[in-house]
């Protein structure tokens, strides 16, 4: 029997405890303070529904874009050669590493009116991107991208040659090995990348509020919501929304597991 | 449908994987590609199958030109060593998974294809397991599911990759008679690599032997082991004791012995090497006798219906260790002592140039 | 949900696919693949990356270096390093002692200790923010009880500290705890058997097999100490010279309209984050290797 089981398991009961589980239940007790009635009052304000609508539609859109192109970008990571390959490989992480705020002004200079890509967009197709919902969903994307590539990336490397071989041997076209042998496969994965990007998504505040504009009922987001009760002393009224966004998290947080269980079992990695 | 390869040049840089190999296989008949690991004889299955491209030489399937052809469209069924299930299939989808893919002018109705699945699965005595995932077969199972999958597009020939090289000895040796039996029943032209002689020897009708990317000798299994082509067919084909010497007359000389041989294509001093299988070679306690070569027993091991008798040897051979086998009579009537001085005459010996 | 962030071995497969007839697409496919691929990262990735330097130089490298060198900035930048000395070694022995009780033993509930430990990833980092108002603030369960004793945690250093633990807690144990499942523990036995103490055993035959993962770990967790804002953002109370670290102070400069002093401190975190990535890679490189000789 190995030594240090009292000792370690203690440890990390007690900070999680200390740090993660005390601080969470607070949230939980001090919207008890709100009767049901005013927590509802509270949470399905017309404006604070608004930004339920614009942090789900756009994270789930953003989930969605981040899907097709992280698949697209891990499929030409794994199975093709191209020059600065390694390049890239490397920066698909830049968003775990480049603190939102960061991300958050640089795509605001980038995606405005008179940026590199902003003056070209706005000006030839009138489209406004930053300052609107459409660069909170532009900040989604950045957030999001690496959750789908490294999700998808280790199961692709790992995919047997044999499986496509075998397919073709059976007279499968390419496109027909992709949909009926290759795609099964990767979907769990994919659904977990697209999980993973869109709970990170529904949660961010550092890289939003520089370009949403936070414009309210147009461009303000859930966390922002909260932020702003807080400024206000709404201590009850920025707890009873923190409330709706961790009882998501949860759910997310236990879909995911699930996804990932599913990942383990049609990849064979659970044996 | 016969195949045949015609000076096939495969290399991986500066590996030369198969140089200039041609092969005829007749219709019909099961042969095996036979040789160790690295000769090159999967990569010849591979490009025979067309998921690998020859540099130079080209694949005939049934007298056409296939070189330039993509797999799918070669109608080869190849059973992998690894089975390649699709395991988030279940029997059934894999083994109709060729009819499905089919262009929708020739794909079958799903009546036609249940049928013809289920046919395929009483083929493979495997009818009751059409609803169970990959993951919930046993190896075996899964090999002849694989099988029955490749057959499912009723391919012109059929190509084995070591198809019994995941399995344990058991399981292996019952796989093996029933291939032989399905391919009694199909006749399908088929072809499949193993570095296992003895599932060559027992199966194949006819034995290819492959090594460093050539072809070393080609015939029956009866054929090639009794008449070995080479000093590598020969001691791949099952234990051996060589004796490395040169012609003298009509012996060969082996340090300062001599080996009595009869047929003698050599000139005088020729540097050869002769090869007595294990029960080719008998022991003489004579002290006195002078044929054969000097060897001293180290071990006997006699607990078979056949004992082995493992040998140094001594005067000029010294440093080489021999085994022979007889009977445990026979042991028994010499009365073979541990240590005890002998002489190793063969009863047959085969002899190559060196 | 940490599982994204793990370790894996960088090893090119593109060889394997393209010299096999079946595994490989025409070239025009590929390319318009890889053409799409590169588009997007390019617009989404590649170009914020370079719009912070060229903003950031834009006035010029005396503009440059006096957003730097101000003092502000410079509190700055001694907050966001004390926060992340304090919380990276507080989570790495976290992650180390719960990555030994949870693959070394079992016992009942490990499940739900492994999605507990991953919570902090999947909270909103302005929720994060919040839990620790409730608990520490003025309005707080132990506002009055600290405030009569003249401790501040909220809108000051320990707040910041305590939120960056927080948001960076499970990153170095979801980095050890597969890895070290892997690892089984017939080695620690082993050790124990001839005579090892828990702390030998740990030094000498732990540690050398999950120094890759660790360190990994590590850095990525350093990365988000240092870089963290939204649940910083909530307890710090933006008092300049104080209370800021390196990204609210970005997010003051450019509310200011400081658009030049903003991205001069931003390009700071930037490097930061270029040199997470390059020692991220090398560890990549050298977890290759160990797998190419094991």
């Amino acid at each position: 029997m190995l030594p240090g089981f009292n000792l370690t398991l203690g440890y990390t009961l007690f900070y999680l405890s200390v740090i993660v589980l005390i601080p969470l239940s607070a949230v939980f007790i001090k919207t008890t303070e709100l009767g049901l009635a005013e927590f509802w009052a509270v949470v399905t304000a017309p404006r604070v529904v608004a930004t339920y609508k614009l942090t789900f539609g756009a994270s789930l859109l953003a989930a969605a874009i981040n899907a097709l192109f992280g698949l697209m970008l891990a499929w030409s990571l794994v199975r093709y050669s191209f020059p600065g390959k390694k390049l890239v490989d490397a920066l698909i992480d830049l968003p775990f590493a480049l603190p939102t705020a960061v991300a958050g002004i640089a795509l605001t200079a980038l995606y405005a009116k008179n940026g590199w890509l902003g003056q070209w967009i706005e000006g030839e197709f009138g489209i406004k991107v930053a300052f609107g919902p459409l660069g909170v969903l532009v900040a989604l994307i950045f957030i999001g991208l690496p959750f789908v590539v490294r999700t998808v990336q280790p199961i692709l490397e790992d995919l047997d040659t044999e499986l496509e071989e075998a397919a073709a041997s059976l007279g499968a076209r390419r496109w027909q090995t992709f949909r009926y042998v290759t795609l099964p496969i990767l979907l769990p994965a994919l659904l977990t990348g697209f999980a993973l990007a869109f709970a990170r998504a529904v949660g961010e505040y550092g890289s939003v509020i520089f370009i949403a504009g936070n414009i309210p009922m147009v461009s303000e987001i859930t966390p922002l919501i909260i932020i702003t009760k807080l400024e206000q002393y709404d201590y009850a009224g920025a707890t009873a929304i923190a409330v709706v966004m961790l009882v998501l998290s949860f759910i997310l947080l236990l879909t995911i597991n699930g996804l990932q269980a599913w990942t383990n079992k049609v990849t064979g990695r659970d044996r | 449908m016969s195949i045949q390869v015609k000076n096939i040049h495969k290399g991986f840089g500066e590996f030369v994987a198969l140089g200039d190999v041609s092969l005829d296989f007749p219709t019909g008949e099961l042969v095996a590609l036979l040789g160790p690991s690295g000769c090159g004889k999967t990569t010849l299955l591979r490009i025979i199958a067309g998921l690998e491209f020859a540099d130079s030489g080209r694949v005939l399937i049934d007298g056409e030109d296939a070189s330039d052809t993509h797999v799918r469209e070669r109608h080869v069924g190849f059973v992998f060593q690894h089975y390649a299930l699709f395991r988030h299939m279940n029997v059934f989808d894999n083994v109709a998974f060729g009819l499905r893919m089919k262009p929708r002018a020739e794909r079958p109705s799903e009546k036609v294809i249940r049928t013809k699945v289920h046919d395929l699965l009483k083929l493979v005595q495997l009818d009751w397991l059409a609803d169970r995932f990959p993951s919930q077969l046993s190896g075996g199972q899964r090999q002849r599911i694989a099988l029955a999958r490749a057959l499912a597009v009723e391919p012109r020939v059929l190509l084995l990759d070591e198809p019994f090289g995941a399995l344990d000895a058991k399981v292996r040796k019952e796989l093996r008679r029933w291939l032989r039996r399905l391919h009694d029943e199909l006749h399908i032209t088929s072809i499949f690599v193993t570095h296992d002689q003895e599932e060559a020897l027992e199966v194949a009708d006819r034995v290819v032997l492959m090594d460093h990317g050539k072809v070393e000798q080609i015939g029956t299994p009866e054929e090639v082991y009794r008449h070995p082509a080479t000093p590598f067919v020969y001691g791949f084909l099952g234990a051996v004791n060589p004796f490395h010497g040169k012609i003298d007359g009509s012996t060969v000389r082996v340090g300062d012995d001599v080996l009595p041989h009869e047929v003698n294509s050599f000139k005088q001093g020729d540097d050869v090497v002769a090869f007595a299988r294990p029960h080719e070679l008998d022991i003489v306690i004579d002290p006195a006798s002078t044929a054969g070569v000097s060897a001293r027993i180290a071990r006997v091991l006699s607990f078979g219906v056949t004992a082995r008798v493992e040998l140094d040897g001594l005067n000029g051979v010294s440093g080489q260790h021999f085994e022979v086998e007889m009977t445990r009579t026979r042991v028994e009537e010499l009365g073979l002592q541990e240590g005890q001085p002998v002489r190793l005459l063969p009863s047959q010996l085969r002899v190559f140039a060196r | 949900m940490a599982a994204v962030t793990s370790l894996h071995a960088a090893v090119d497969h593109a060889a394997r696919f393209e010299t096999r007839s079946a595994t490989r697409e025409p070239t025009w496919i590929k390319w318009t693949i890889v053409g799409v691929s590169l588009t997007f990262f390019t617009l989404f990735l590649l170009m914020p990356l370079i719009a912070v330097f060229v903003e950031a130089f834009r006035k010029g490298w005396d503009t440059y270096l006096a957003a730097l060198i101000e003092p502000d900035a410079l509190s700055a930048i001694k907050l966001t390093l004390i926060a992340a000395a304090i919380a990276v070694p507080l989570n790495l022995s976290f992650g180390l002692a719960a990555a030994w009780a949870i693959t070394k033993f079992e016992f009942p509930g490990k499940q739900v200790l492994i999605t507990l430990i991953d919570l902090p990833f999947s909270v909103s980092p302005v929720v994060a923010g919040l839990i620790y108002v409730l608990v520490f603030g003025a309005q707080g369960w132990f506002g009055s009880s600290l405030a009569d004793n003249d401790i501040k945690i909220i809108f000051a250093v320990p707040g910041i500290v305590l939120a960056t633990v927080f948001v960076t807690f499970p990153f170095v144990a979801r980095e050890l705890i597969p890895l070290m499942q892997a690892q089984g523990k017939e080695e620690e036995e082993a050790a124990v058997v001839l005579g090892a103490n828990g702390w030998q055993t740990f030094w000498h035959v732990t540690l050398p097999n999950i120094k890759w993962g660790l360190l990994y770990g590590v850095i990525l967790c350093n990365a988000r100490a240092m870089g963290e804002f939204g649940a910083v953002s909530v307890v710090s109370g933006h008092i300049r010279g104080l209370t800021n670290t390196m990204p609210l102070h970005v997010e003051i400069l450019y509310n200011e309209y400081q658009f030049a002093a903003a991205f001069a401190v931003a390009s700071l975190l930037a490097l930061l984050a270029l040199v997470t990535l390059c020692i991220k890679t090398w560890i990549e490189h050298q977890a290759a290797k160990t797998k190419e000789e094991s």
